[in-house]
């Protein structure tokens, strides 16, 4: 079973999301990292760039498939992990830590209210299974 | 669920991620598979290829039939245990399959075809067989067949054999096999490393595969196994190659004995194809810049357009690789239409790499 941390709010695409007042760290989750197997190329979107929830932002590459990752929140990007340009693998190993995508500036934090909770995506990930 | 391996618990106990390939439930990876490439090129891995299809061929016609049937030529094999690559043609030269032939003794050839291909080839066999009465095809159900791969491959498959055994073994050259008591051992194999190709009579696998992990040995999975071969320039039917597409446009020209007056299935085909001129040829592309050559992306050349065949990331040059089909004569720089942008990639000589170390 993959690990599904319940402090976090996700999509059922499975992005993750951290907030912290009003900004949002994104990645995604250990289940997302399981089924791409080993990562070797991420797109992080640029820093000051406008995205609106749903908008796809990020593409991960793994040696298997390229994936679309999609903006959990709206907002402006103010920073994104420039160590997974060199380390995409860094998302294999700590998907909810060092693997972390970008941050964003949220222009409605309420828009978190919309996201699965940890247990709600654990029940996407098992039906869709 | 699909057809298992005899090696079916060893995978789960080395808790392999299992995924359907051609009907058989087989290990994708055990953990990661960039990890288990590095290994095979740095030390020794070994994968479960119990799945391939192993036809023995006996009678005083085996060796006409064979040379019939495939567009390389079996005179070639004069030494016993020696072992010849080919591909098998339909009469339009398109590429039914490809295969190893071992020649084993007199009137005895044991051919290891693909599992995918596994339903057609055996309907292949038989048909051309027609003229063929003093033969016999025996296809080989009770043995499972462990490759073991890499530099230190040898010195660890080595260790699991007693002493008068090893000596054999050692005096293997490559591409030849031999019988070692109930094992049949040939130093072949699909990922551009030396090592060895073990076959044995179902119920002794779990032991020789426990013997292996004991020696040092990794169990690698079939994503390994695909990069390893693409980075050693090694086609794979079905992708680089079908029914559809000649030897001839498909980087297997090497492959073809077709300059005596032998007749073989698909011959005519291949030489009326020469005589028009060959169209397309099959290359190797590295990739400029970031991304990942998939297959079937487009290849925008000066000449016209052509397909990846086979696009994956090379973990030895850190880079994405790809075998693909584009007009004769191109050369140089390409691009490769990828997500709706143009990346730039370059026209290369394959092997990628070569003995663990970057070709290019």
């Amino acid at each position: 079973m993959s690990n599904v941390p319940s402090e976090l709010k996700f999509l059922s695409s499975h992005e993750w999301v951290s907030v912290d007042g009003d900004v949002a760290t994104v990645g995604v989750s250990d289940h997302a990292q399981e089924l791409l197997g080993d990562l070797v190329f991420v797109e992080l979107p640029e820093v000051g760039a406008t995205v609106s929830a749903g908008d796809s932002v990020a593409v991960i590459e793994s040696v298997k498939a390229a994936s679309d990752t999609y903006a959990p929140v709206s907002g402006e990007i103010v920073e994104v992990n420039e160590e997974l340009e060199d380390s995409p693998e860094r998302i294999n190993d700590d998907p909810y830590g060092d693997g972390w995508m970008y941050r964003v500036k949220m222009d409605d934090a309420a828009e978190v209210n919309d996201l699965l909770g940890a247990d709600d995506y654990s029940n996407s990930i098992e039906d869709g299974e | 669920m699909g057809k298992k391996t005899p090696l079916h618990q060893s995978h789960q106990d080395a808790s392999a991620k299992m995924v359907d390939f051609a009907g058989w439930e087989m290990p994708i990876h055990y953990g990661s598979q960039i990890t288990e490439h590095e290994i095979v090129r740095t030390d020794a891995g070994m994968f479960d290829v119990s799945h391939m299809t192993i036809v023995d061929v006996k009678g005083k016609d085996a060796r006409p039939y064979l040379r019939f049937l495939l567009a390389n030529d079996i005179a070639k094999l004069q030494v016993q245990g020696k072992a010849l690559y080919s591909c098998m043609l339909n009469e339009n030269g398109g590429v039914v399959d490809d295969l190893i032939v071992y020649f084993m003794e007199d009137n005895f050839y044991r051919v290891i075809i693909n599992s995918a291909t596994r339903d057609n080839d055996i309907a292949w066999l038989n048909r051309q067989s027609a003229n063929f009465p003093e033969m016999t095809l025996n296809e080989r159900d009770d043995f499972a067949m462990i490759a073991v791969q890499g530099p230190n491959a040898r010195d660890k498959v080595l260790s699991i054999f007693s002493e008068n055994q090893r000596s054999q073994i050692e005096a293997l050259n490559r591409f030849m096999a031999t019988d070692i008591g109930d094992y049949f051992v040939a130093r072949t194999g699909y990922t551009g490393e030396d090592g060895f190709e073990i076959l044995m009579p179902e119920g002794m696998e779990s032991n020789c595969w426990k013997q292996l992990l004991d020696a040092g040995v990794k169990p690698c999975g079939l994503g390994a196994r695909d990069t390893l071969r693409l980075e050693a320039g090694m086609s794979l039917y079905g992708t680089d190659m079908d029914e559809t597409t000649s030897p001839l446009i498909s980087g297997l020209g090497w492959t073809l004995a077709i300059s005596d007056d032998r007749d073989f299935v698909g011959k005519q085909a291949l030489l009326d194809e020469q005589q028009r001129g060959v169209e397309q040829q099959l290359v190797g592309l590295v990739l400029k810049g970031r991304g990942v050559l998939r297959n079937h992306l487009k290849v925008i050349t000066p000449g016209g357009d052509g397909e990846i065949t086979s696009g994956s990331f090379s973990p030895t040059l850190g880079k994405s690789i790809a075998l693909a089909r584009i007009p004769a004569g191109i050369a140089g720089e390409v691009e490769v239409e990828v997500r709706n942008k143009r990346l730039k990639a370059d026209i290369v000589k394959i092997p990628f790499v070569r003995q663990g170390k970057p070709n290019i």
